[in-house]
């Protein structure tokens, strides 16, 4: 089955864990939660629109975590944060700081997954370790650019799936699904039975079902939060990821002859 | 100007930092996967070209017959007699474009020529790591985009005009504190967009490896050529910090003699002092942040001095204590340009002035007693600042 994993800016609004509760409703597979950063590198305009406004709000990862603490009950599909390595990396370990307590932290508060998209494979020894320690998989980034053998070392060290960073480029919607992202999506598969999930600018179903039939599914950001961040409401956003599910179980029935068909006509509607 | 020898100690003071492009606990290359390519093809290419004599060759004609190196040391004569102590001034106010950043820029457009690159692409505060680039970009037949931040533009237009002159793009950076911080994220982000035909051409000595590195090199002609000018060794060398090229150029020529090395940031921007270790910018380093580790604004009546962050080789620096750093206020900066204009002619950059307002402070304490000898690098002419210093100097 192909997967989806929609994000959800940590703290976005004050009712926050109501969208994740309606992505969840929707079919999510799991919710990519964003913790979020002052300076977000590789983020776009919109995912920067919706750290800030958490921000401002006086969201903290502790604030975060403790609101999914308190929703625990309700939610039954696994949590993977995404943030950067200046908050994961905090503090020494002697005062409480440092991955190993961050990764705990995460562990405590039903969190199963981790990205840090400014920790490339050279820089996550010390985070795979203390992830690993505490039960999180770190999920590795593929891009475009990567060689093949980082890509296989990505491939061999990435935990719970490849991320598939589709476009040269940061988060953001795009008008077309990028050119490169079924070709990398073919190349990681080529080094890991990890799934392979793609993500980066996939901003409608049909580009969703047209990247799920390289990889074994979609992140979806800007988006969405695009959508929150213009006041949408929860529901509004039950009714967008149910769309972007429903494209995906297509690509599931579609028969091997069709998705070549699609495959060879480059199809993206 | 000698370059450090091929194969020179790796982890000496000041030498070629770790494989992982550390010095002691920090630096390093955190940033997207999407950049490590283009920062590793940056260290081989910069490996490669300074290897190679050639390169040297041209680099240094383009200082000398372009750049207007070597340039002077000018006793303050004025000034050593009102402070009782021997004051040595660097002026990179007189190199062209007015400050020490087109030596960093010459040398980077140069190893993105060689790497068949078009397009420049930098981040820019005070303006003239930005004006820096325009020049270079306008002299190789490059393309150039600078981002600042909209508060910065607002106060150093002059560096604005020139760079739109010289041909370069400037885009208004309207996220955060709108200053060089924000600057350095929309550069980085544009860089990942353009990464097969751009090079980021980082103004400081922060960034992901190999940039403190390749910049503190490229830098390191300001110390070399101080060395070289001053009588005697001083007792105190000394710069101004915002990222740390200007003071981490001027160490590198006194590291291995007992002169004191000094870097003097901005009371509103002091990530040696106030700082505490994190990552940001792709280098791990001391930067200003909150207990939750959201980076905090500076604040800084100096553009270039206006950051939260610190290369990382300077907070080795400190961390081992062969560097040692001190703060200055805006006021303290104010009264410093006045003085330097007054005493000696020179009008310099609020950024240098920080350099020269500890010396006011200090001279005639134990931190710089009566009789010593202090090479001061003044990093750039205060042109830039005329419309903030008619408002505030009286
Ligand atoms: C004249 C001048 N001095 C100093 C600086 C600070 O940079 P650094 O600390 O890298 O020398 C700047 C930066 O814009 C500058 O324009």
């Amino acid at each position: 089955m192909k997967r989806l994993n929609p994000y959800l800016t940590g703290g976005i609004t004050p009712d926050w864990i109501d969208y994740l509760i309606a992505f969840q409703e929707a079919g999510a597979d799991a919710v990519e939660i964003g913790l979020p950063f002052s300076d977000p590198m590789l983020d776009g305009a919109t995912i920067q629109q919706a750290s800030d406004q958490a921000l401002r709000r006086g969201v903290t990862v502790a604030s975060i975590l403790a609101d999914l603490t308190a929703a625990r009950d309700r939610i039954r599909i696994p949590l993977i944060a995404m943030t950067y390595a200046n908050l994961v990396f905090r503090g020494a370990p002697a005062h409480g700081g440092g991955p190993e307590a961050f990764c705990r932290r995460l562990a405590d508060a039903g969190v199963s997954g981790l990205i840090v998209p400014d920790v490339p494979v050279d820089e996550a020894d010390r985070l795979d370790e203390a992830a690993a320690a505490a039960g999180i998989d770190l999920v590795l980034l593929a891009a475009p650019v990567t060689p093949a053998d980082r890509l296989a070392e990505i491939g061999r060290r990435s935990r719970g799936f490849v991320y598939a960073v589709s476009v040269m480029d940061t988060t953001g919607e795009r008008a077309l699904l990028a050119e490169t992202a079924a070709p990398l999506a073919r190349r990681i598969k080529e080094v890991t039975d990890l799934p392979v999930l793609i993500g980066f600018g996939i901003s409608t179903p049909a580009q969703a079902a047209a990247a799920a039939r390289t990889g074994d599914g979609v992140v979806i950001g800007a988006a969405l939060m695009r959508r929150v961040l213009d006041g949408a409401s929860p529901d509004d956003l039950r009714a967008e990821v149910a769309a972007f599910r429903t494209a995906l179980d297509q690509v599931d029935q579609e028969m091997p002859v069709a998705r070549a068909h699609a495959e060879i006509s480059g199809d993206r509607r | 100007m000698n370059a450090t020898a091929p194969g020179a100690v790796i982890g000496s003071v000041m030498g070629e930092p770790s494989a992982t492009g550390r010095f002691g606990q920090f630096g390093g290359r955190y940033v997207p996967e999407s950049l490590v390519p283009a920062c590793a093809a940056l260290e081989a290419a910069f490996r490669d070209a300074w290897a190679d004599p050639a390169f040297h060759e041209r680099l240094a004609r383009l200082r000398s017959e372009f750049a207007g190196r070597p340039t002077a040391l000018t006793p303050a004569l004025n000034l050593s007699a009102q402070l009782g102590v021997t004051l040595l001034l660097k002026r990179e106010d007189l190199a062209h474009t007015g400050s020490h950043k087109i030596n960093n820029v010459l040398g980077q457009a140069l190893l993105a020529q060689r790497m068949g690159k078009t397009h420049l692409i930098a981040e820019t505060g005070a303006g003239q790591h930005g004006v820096a680039t325009a020049t270079a970009a306008a002299l190789f037949g490059m393309r150039a985009t600078v981002y600042m931040g909209e508060r910065d533009i607002a106060r150093q237009q002059l560096n604005v005009f020139r760079m739109e002159l010289l041909g370069a793009e400037v885009i208004p950076v309207t996220s955060g504190s709108r200053t060089l911080k924000d600057a350095t994220n929309e550069a980085m982000r544009a860089w990942v967009a353009a990464v097969d035909e751009a090079h980021f051409c980082l103004g400081s000595v922060g960034g992901p490896h190999p940039y403190p590195w390749l910049v503190r090199e490229l830098q390191r002609v300001i110390g070399e050529e101080a060395r070289a000018q001053v009588p005697a060794t001083p007792d105190v060398v000394v710069a101004c910090v915002g990222g740390g090229s200007n003071a981490a150029g001027t160490f590198a020529g006194f590291v291995d003699t007992p002169a004191r090395l000094i870097g003097v940031e901005a009371a509103g921007g002091a990530a040696m002092t106030d700082g505490r270790p994190g990552v940001v910018h792709g280098y791990r380093s001391l930067v200003l942040q909150d207990d939750d580790g959201q980076v905090l604004e500076a604040e800084s009546i100096a553009a270039g001095l206006d950051y939260p962050g610190v290369g990382p080789e300077h907070a080795h620096l400190g961390t081992t204590g062969r560097a040692e750093y001190r703060t200055v206020t805006d006021g303290e900066v104010l009264d410093a340009v006045r003085r330097l204009a007054r005493s000696e002619g020179i009008i310099c950059a609020l950024e240098s002035a920080h350099a020269v307002a500890w010396v006011l402070r200090a001279a005639g304490t134990p931190d710089l007693p009566t009789g010593s000898t202090v090479l001061l690098t003044l990093s750039g002419r205060g042109d830039k600042d005329m419309a903030t210093l008619a408002g505030e100097v009286r």
